[in-house]
């Protein structure tokens, strides 16, 4: 089962930005690339937990701003050859806002 | 449908062209590779330590069968392409398998020579070529005792070591008196055959074969002056012809190898060929780093780029042999239009020689201490003008002796547990490991793999030499010309370049116009991008917040835990009770953990939460204080000492100095951080020498310094001239910085920047050419128009950027 949570719109987002989501188990990143897609990852690289949220998006990943890994937005997997996996979060748009299921998808 | 693409050789140099068309065009073919040899693609430069049983062949393997299938490539092993139907497009292997093709691959690499002397084709004659000369010389090792190896050039040696550390009696024959005649001179040469005899090898130089002897298998070798020497195997290592003998066959144009031109194509438009087996431009190359190089440029035609260019090589040679450091590349011999610098030490076994002519760079060649190896190599390729630091020239590079590998400074003599990289604590084992087991060739593959040398990079001539000594000369050095990132071909002077004279003034307008492969860049392009544009243009460029890192982003140091860190300005170093009292109010205020006095004269704030930002800002701009930058590639400080003010031995007024200099260069984006200091006196309290613009004041006026640094690699810095002015410091200041603006690459300090162009540069546009300093001056002063906005008051009261300090939604 999942509970959408409406937690903004697109606008909200600046293309090639993130937002963060508070929630009591901690923040989610919320990222946007350029094609307006827009995915969920919590917000801690695999690597030393730093803030995903802050990094730079590109293409359909997001580089750390601690150490430069990259993980995939899709998903939530590091880039080889590093390795590891963020939890990713299930997302929706509906007339151009934004859904947010907090049941991690991995 | 897919078109179909066929490699005849399944080697090193067209494999490795399969995987960079994989990269970039992934659906492009339907491959299908033909290999002569029973195996996968496997390391070949590698053998050599698979003799010495250093290594095992399990180790050494690039692609093995799995990466075909996983793939989807077809790989036809043990199969020997016997013709080629180029007007029907096909390709006939010799026990009948067919394949069509659309475009084909030619990678026969080459044939090892073997002298024609009598005997040469008795049992017990190898050459050193592949796994299975490899296997028969372990093979011999195990029942015989005495070897001879005829070639004293690279290969030789190596087959002559690893037959030795095998256990046998290895005689190296050589036609010449010197050793590795085409990479070594005279002296060199001899300091190896010492060192290669006393670890057990012996040597008969100057010695011509006439016959190998034996009935039935090898018994000996006999030369023309009658000598006869007992032999249970014999190795050819007199050289490699390239293999063309198919491409003959069937009529395509060949030389001295298969003859291609600039983008890898043979007289036949749909037959490329690359590596060992072809000539180009006149030149054929044995070593890989030249057939990579090829790959990458054959890979991008096969994948319908169109862009890249071969053109030809200068390559660089290292011996794998373990605990013996020799280098050499280019010209090493000279004429009597070059001169030499000549560096000898026969107690400590070293031996160094640098060619010139005009102050540039022909060729080196090393001996014993091969530390600056690739320093000189790439002052060769880049066609360096030395004449600016020729006296240090043979002293070398010095960046390693620095700060963060223990003191390292030859890779050769460290064990395998000794560290390499202090950021990462990568041990040399490590390293040696990740690049057999996993294929690396290049420092990038090594950073990317281990992280060594991937932080501050003070450890980066230390990998080097550890690529350099695990895969010979062999390992592909940084290409002369380097692509900005793996989004473009094109270096960041190329794109600095088509900024300029193509007015593009948004990342999105490089992109295009440079025809970026990737949709909209990398963390590591767009934030030079970012800079480039804004630099070139000030006033019409407008600032991409998402192409920069986050700290430029938030105006703050992120720090570990994802707090970040602020500090104040404090202009020249100078402070008042109101600013202090409103500091300790903010950190009272916001709970601020801790706070710390700077090396650059101001007060560092830890601990604050990102969305507390814009607060703690309002409250340092109530009492005057703007962004002190910390966090920017930007005019970070101006450190300034007393001055005459107070100090009994000051002679100018060098806070005063040094505030005027924060007041006309902060706010200013520059392509890394940039740190003044002014000091009153010679005594240089303000550490203005290792500074990247530094002044000393002295009693007739003020020296003016630059390209110092401190951290990792200290460098002091060089003196640009003396002014007598307080107003000269400062346009001299200006058009120095403005110089470093507009020529620099992004993330490049003003020191490795005055290394790459040369102090005359910066004399020629900075002191010498009043015009062009003023020129410099007011284009730094127009920018500044743009830039001199305190980031903080926008976003503390103004609005700008909220969305970046205030979470989207806050859920439970």
């Amino acid at each position: 089962m999942s509970d959408w949570i409406e937690i903004g719109t697109i606008d909200d987002i600046p293309v090639l930005g993130a937002r963060v989501v508070s929630t009591a188990d901690g923040n989610i990143g919320v990222f946007r690339t350029v094609d307006d897609e827009i995915f969920a990852l919590r917000d801690e690289c695999p690597h030393q937990k730093g803030p995903l949220s802050q990094g730079i998006v590109h293409g359909k990943r997001v580089t750390c701003p601690l150490h430069n890994w990259n993980i995939e937005l899709d998903g939530g997997a590091v880039v080889a050859p590093d390795e590891g996996c963020a939890a990713s979060y299930p997302v929706k748009i509906e007339d151009g806002k934004i859904f947010l299921s907090l049941v991690a998808t991995a | 449908m897919k078109e179909k693409l066929v490699l005849i050789g399944n080697g090193m140099a067209g494999m490795r062209a399969i995987e960079e068309l994989l990269d970039i065009a992934p659906e492009m073919y339907d491959i299908t590779v033909f290999g002569a040899e029973p195996y996968g693609n496997y390391n070949r430069i590698l053998l050599s330590p698979v003799l010495a049983g250093e290594k095992t062949i399990d180790e050494i393997m690039l692609n093995d069968e799995q990466w075909y299938a996983d793939n989807d490539v077809v790989l036809h092993k043990g199969k020997k392409v016997s013709s080629i139907d180029r007007r029907n497009r096909k390709v006939i292997a010799e026990d009948g398998t067919t394949e069509e093709y659309d475009r084909l691959l030619l990678a026969t690499g080459s044939n090892p020579f073997i002298i024609p002397v009598p005997g040469h084709d008795l049992p017990g004659v190898i050459s050193f070529r592949d796994i299975y000369d490899v296997d028969a010389m372990l093979e011999s090792s195990k029942k015989h005792k005495h070897a001879v190896v005829i070639g004293g050039g690279l290969l030789g040696l190596e087959a002559a070591n690893g037959l030795m550390l095998q256990g046998m009696h290895v005689t190296v024959v050589h036609l010449v008196d010197t050793l590795m005649e085409r990479q070594m001179d005279a002296v060199s040469g001899g300091m190896l055959k010492k060192s290669l005899e006393e670890r057990g090898l012996n040597f008969l130089m100057g010695a011509s074969t006439e016959a190998i002897i034996g009935e039935d298998h090898v018994k000996g070798v006999r030369f023309k002056d009658g000598l006869e020497i007992a032999a249970d195997l014999v190795v050819m290592a007199v050289g490699i012809r390239p293999n063309m003998e198919l491409a003959e066959s069937v009529g395509l144009h060949c030389e001295r190898g298969v003859v291609v031109n600039d983008t890898m194509q043979t007289y036949d438009p749909k037959i490329y060929a690359i590596g060992e087996c072809v000539q180009h431009r006149g030149e054929t190359y044995g070593l890989v780093a030249p057939l990579f190089e090829q790959a990458k440029v054959c890979a991008n035609h096969l994948a319908k780029m169109g862009i890249a260019r071969y053109e030809g090589s200068v390559t660089s040679t290292k011996l794998k042999v373990t605990g013996i450091d020799l280098f050499s590349a280019g010209d090493f011999i000279g004429d009597d239009t070059t001169e030499e610098i000549v560096m000898q030490d026969a107690g400590r076994g070293i031996y160094k020689k640098i060619v010139l002519k005009d102050n540039k760079i022909q060729g080196a060649v090393m001996y014993g201490d091969t530390v600056d190896g690739a320093w000189y190599f790439q002052l060769m390729r880049d066609g360096t003008d030395t004449s600016d630091f020729r006296t240090a020239l043979m002293l070398g590079q010095a960046h390693l002796g620095d700060s963060g590998h223990g003191g390292n400074t030859t890779a050769a003599n460290m064990s395998d547990d000794m560290e390499v990289c202090g950021c990462n604590g990568v041990n040399k084992g490590t390293i040696v490991k990740a690049i057999t087991a996993k294929g690396l060739f290049t420092l990038d593959d090594v950073r990317s793999h281990t992280k060594a040398s991937n932080s501050c990079g003070s450890c980066t001539g230390l990998v080097e030499q550890i690529l350099a000594s695990t895969l010979g000369g062999d390992y592909s050095a940084a290409p002369h010309s380097k692509p900005m990132c793996k989004c473009t071909d094109h270096s960041h002077d190329d794109v600095r370049q088509a900024i300029k004279e193509r007015h593009l003034i948004s990342i999105r307008g490089v992109m295009d116009a440079m025809q970026w492969k990737s949709v909209d860049g990398c963390a590591s392009c767009r934030p030079a991008l970012n800079y480039y544009v804004i630099a070139t243009w000030p006033a019409e460029a407008k600032d991409d917040a998402q192409s920069r890192f986050i700290n430029e982003r938030a105006h703050a140091n992120i720090q570990k835990d994802g707090t970040y860190s602020v500090v104040p300005r404090m202009w020249g170093g100078l402070t008042t009770p109101k600013e202090l009292r409103a500091i300790a109010d903010v950190v009272d205020k916001f709970k601020v953990p801790e706070m710390k006095v700077t090396g650059g004269q101001r007060i560092d704030l830890f601990g604050i939460k990102k969305e507390d930002l814009p607060a703690v800002w309002a409250d340092l701009n109530a009492a005057g204080m703007v962004s002190g930058h910390a966090y920017g590639k930007s005019l970070r400080t101006v450190k300034t000492c007393v001055g005459k003010t107070w100090c009994r031995f000051g002679t100018q007024d060098s806070t005063g100095v040094g505030v005027e200099l924060e007041r006309l260069s902060w706010g200013s984006w520059m392509p890394h951080k940039f740190k003044m200091a002014v000091s009153g006196c010679p005594r240089n309290c303000a550490e203005a020498t290792i500074k990247d613009y530094g002044v000393v004041c002295v009693d007739s006026g003020y020296e003016l310094h630059v390209g110092g640094n401190g951290g990792i690699t200290v460098r002091v810095t060089d003196l640009l001239c003396k002014v007598e002015t307080e107003k000269e410091v400062y346009e001299y200041s200006k058009a120095f910085m403005q110089l470093y603006r507009e020529e620099a690459h992004y993330l490049e300090r003003t020191a490795p920047w005055i290394e790459r162009v040369g102090l005359s540069h910066i004399k020629q546009y900075v002191e010498e050419d009043a015009e062009n300093r003023k020129a410099l001056a007011v284009r730094f002063d127009e920018s500044q128009k743009y830039a001199q906005i305190d980031p903080w008051a926008e976003r503390a009261s103004k609005g700008v950027a909220k969305h970046e300090f205030t979470s989207l939604k806050q859920i439970g």
